[in-house]
């Protein structure tokens, strides 16, 4: 948040408290607390987790290690689109260990980084279930199967 | 409540309903090893290393979790037992750094001591150390999360015993680590910098940052005039770091001990304890007769002045303006001190010697430097002034040293002083010194036994013109905020409260000898008892040396130079700030 006035700030955590209030400040329910507010600001701003610890009157350690313990939860700022790889048995054998190796090349950042322009996170992950697609990606929700390294800058253009 | 027998290792023992094995068979006087259990604190059960098989069902079970039953038949030593102990010590091990030689625990590790009890000599797994990076922001206490077995006693200590919660575990698997939200300085969050978390630590995961190398560059440096001041739980604790038993009074080694390392002039922060006493006893008169805000809040500990400052801002104008004895000292060293002897106040470099770890926080404080110069250059704990002075090779518990007296001009104290180094000792000294000032009589009986001891708060009642005074003594951060939430409720009513971070009070601070418990800590405070009971001079107000300073110096208690030099005032701290601060960098 690079907003300083007052204003700005009540605007910033408006979405937040609506999220507290449905649920009555019991501690039980950090982690739907936790689930809402990523999907509003797209990420866990420390200063969010730091309002989401004196409204549910929990410590900010707590909150903090609930969303490192998590792999759903993210500290950092997440790109528009999400690309999963897929590096599970079917897919290594079939060559995903290329396709990620090009994406890194096209895209300019490693596994598990988003890029400077918040366009892309990419991720590498285990099987996504779709073995007779291998090697096989998704971004967002749409699956794209049985690729070859000279698709990924055909992809990446679609959703860029 | 129903009580139960079994059978531990073919002995039968009886117990009480509840009793978990580890308390059974310590009953039996069976040792079980312990690393993640603390008898100060819930039980936990993570570290398995204190299992015992149960020979009806074959499992082993964590003793220190396990309630026992009626008729369980146990095995301490059994093949398996011992076995499935080791494994879990190797498994510890394996994933240790090997660094004891060069560890601030090595010869206080409880990991250590286990390993060799159980004669581990080789492990026989792939070693793979940790290897997390240390965190060194100071001023008071430093991670190194790589020793960190994830036992849980510092997280369990600072949310059961001190209600701040400062540390959590943070990540999964083997990346878990105990830290601080976002690893945010503790001197930026809630941490109150007690260093209790380093106490009941047992490895070298928690320690406090080390000053011992700026104090020998002073000591070493000619043109530097040191100056050191001791506080008042040292001279009841320090022999254990030589092998003494706990409370053992050593107040004349001491002394000798740092006139041998070279201090120029050896002081008693006592000293500066009964001239606490005298402006912290006015300024409550003075709150009586001007209506100002009570009740009064004691200052002399800097880790309860942070949590006030952080958790209860709004009693800020009841904490007394008072400097701790600490703090009044360095201002006086650099002033009252340098004047008397004519030493420019630039060449003098002070030294305290403290039980604490939130004493180097605070003698970080920017507002600290009334003197001019920066009041307090270093502060060593009681474990840090035990390393200077194995390291110079002083033979401390044969030492000769009868007679042995701390210097002329703020070296003398008074009993009332000595006791600040215990729960309720502040507000016993305090009371000694209001009565006798507003009443003029003697006060008959010295000793306030209803504010000694362990209980989590005390109180007391006292007559004085007519007037019931009544006070309060606590310890403990969690204790101190039932207590203050309980008046803020209008459930109680005080006029007068003592709050001591640490549990105990001083002799159980973050910088004393380890390893420690309320056991040994209450020992320590009959030590400091039995100094007080022996003392001539009991009460402040009869210091000698604390009325030649008001004669000679600062005129009156309270007075402007009283006010510049040993008063103070205090700020509201926010934890979230440092997540804009952390933001804006």
């Amino acid at each position: 948040m690079n907003c300083t006035c007052e204003e700005n700030r009540e605007k910033y955590f408006a979405p937040l408290k609506e999220i507290l209030k449905q649920y009555e400040g019991t501690q039980k329910d950090l982690i739907p607390v936790l689930q809402n507010s990523q999907e509003e600001y797209g990420y866990l701003p420390a200063e969010v987790l730091a309002e989401i610890a004196a409204g549910l009157n929990l410590p900010f350690s707590r909150v903090y290690g609930v969303v490192t313990f998590y792999s759903q939860f993210h500290l950092e700022p997440r790109g528009e689109n999400i690309i999963r790889i897929c590096m599970g048995t079917a897919c290594h054998v079939r060559g995903g260990t290329k396709i990620l190796e090009k994406f890194k090349k096209e895209l300019d950042i490693e596994a598990n980084e988003t890029t400077e322009d918040l366009k892309f996170t990419m991720e590498s992950v285990a099987c996504i279930g779709a073995c007779g697609l291998a090697p096989v990606i998704m971004v967002n929700d749409n699956t794209h199967g049985r690729l070859v390294p000279d698709d990924v800058p055909e992809i990446i253009t679609q959703y860029a | 409540m129903s009580e139960i027998t079994l059978t531990i290792e073919g002995q039968q023992v009886t117990v009480e309903s509840g009793t978990t094995i580890l308390e059974a068979a310590r009953k039996l006087g069976i040792e079980i090893p312990t690393l993640c259990y603390h008898p100060d604190l819930t039980e936990y059960g993570s570290c398995r290393v204190c299992d015992v098989e149960d020979l009806e069902s074959g499992n082993l079970l964590a003793s220190c979790v396990s309630l026992a039953e009626e008729g369980m038949k146990l095995k301490v030593n059994s093949a398996r037992a011992r076995q499935a102990r080791r494994m879990n010590v190797e498994l510890l091990l394996a994933s240790h750094p090997n660094e004891c030689l060069t560890c601030d625990r090595n010869g206080s590790c409880e990991l250590q001591d286990i390993a060799h009890n159980l004669g581990i000599s080789e492990i026989d797994l792939p070693i793979e150390p940790k290897n997390h990076p240390a965190i060194k922001i100071g001023p008071s206490l430093k991670q190194e999360p790589s020793k960190c077995i994830l036992c849980g006693r510092c997280v369990r200590l600072c949310e059961e015993i001190q209600g701040v919660s400062a540390l959590d575990f943070t990540n999964r698997g083997f990346n878990s680590v105990v830290t601080t939200a976002f690893n945010l300085p503790k001197k930026d969050i809630n941490c109150a910098n007690c260093g209790q978390c380093a106490t009941v630590c047992p490895t070298g995961a928690i320690t406090e940052i080390r000053e011992i190398d700026q104090v020998w560059k002073a000591l070493e440096d000619d043109s530097k005039h040191v100056v050191v001041q001791t506080a008042p739980s040292i001279e009841a604790t320090l022999g254990e770091e030589f092998g003494l038993t706990p409370g053992s009074v050593v107040t004349d080694k001491l002394v000798a001990s740092l006139r041998k390392l070279g201090f120029d002039k050896v002081f008693s922060t006592d000293f500066a304890a009964d001239l606490t006493i005298m402006e912290e006893g006015n300024e409550l008169l003075n709150r009586f007769q001007t209506g100002r805000k009570l009740p009064q809040l004691t200052s002399c500990c800097p880790g309860w002045v942070k949590f006030c400052e952080h958790n209860y801002p709004e009693l800020l104008p009841n904490l007394s303006t008072a400097k701790s004895p600490q703090q009044m000292f360095s201002a006086l060293a650099k002033t009252y001190y340098a004047e008397k002897t004519g030493i420019d106040p630039q060449d003098i470099y002070t030294v305290a010697i403290m039980p604490c770890t939130a004493k180097k926080f605070e003698k970080d404080r920017a507002e600290m430097n009334d003197s001019g110069y920066k009041d307090t250059d270093a502060v060593l704990t009681t474990r840090e002034l035990a390393r200077m002075i194995k390291e110079v090779g002083i033979c401390f518990s044969s030492l000769e040293a009868e007679n042995e007296e701390f210097d002329e001009l703020m070296g003398t104290h008074s009993g009332a002083s000595v006791i600040f180094g215990t729960t309720g000792g502040v507000m016993e000294a305090a009371l000694r010194t209001v009565y006798e000032v507003l009443t003029k009589d003697e006060l008959k009986e010295l000793e306030f036994e209803e504010v000694r001891g362990i209980e989590g708060a005390k109180e007391a009642e006292i007559e004085i013109n007519e007037r019931t005074i009544k006070v309060a003594a606590t310890h403990g951060l969690a204790n101190a905020a039932q207590l203050i939430d309980k008046i803020q409720a209008g459930e109680a009513e005080y006029h007068f409260i003592e709050v001591m971070a640490c549990p105990t009070g001083c002799v159980g601070g973050g910088g004393q000898p380890l390893p420690t418990n309320t056991e040994i800590k209450l020992k320590r405070a009959q030590g400091l008892y039995s100094i007080d009971q022996s003392d001539e001079i009991r009460k402040s107000h009869e210091n000698p040396q604390v009325q030649k300073l008001y004669d000679e110096f600062l005129v009156k208690p309270l007075s402007g130079e009283a006010h510049r030099l040993l008063h103070t005032n205090y700020e509201q701290r926010n934890e979230y700030d440092a997540v804009a601060d952390k933001k804006a960098k």
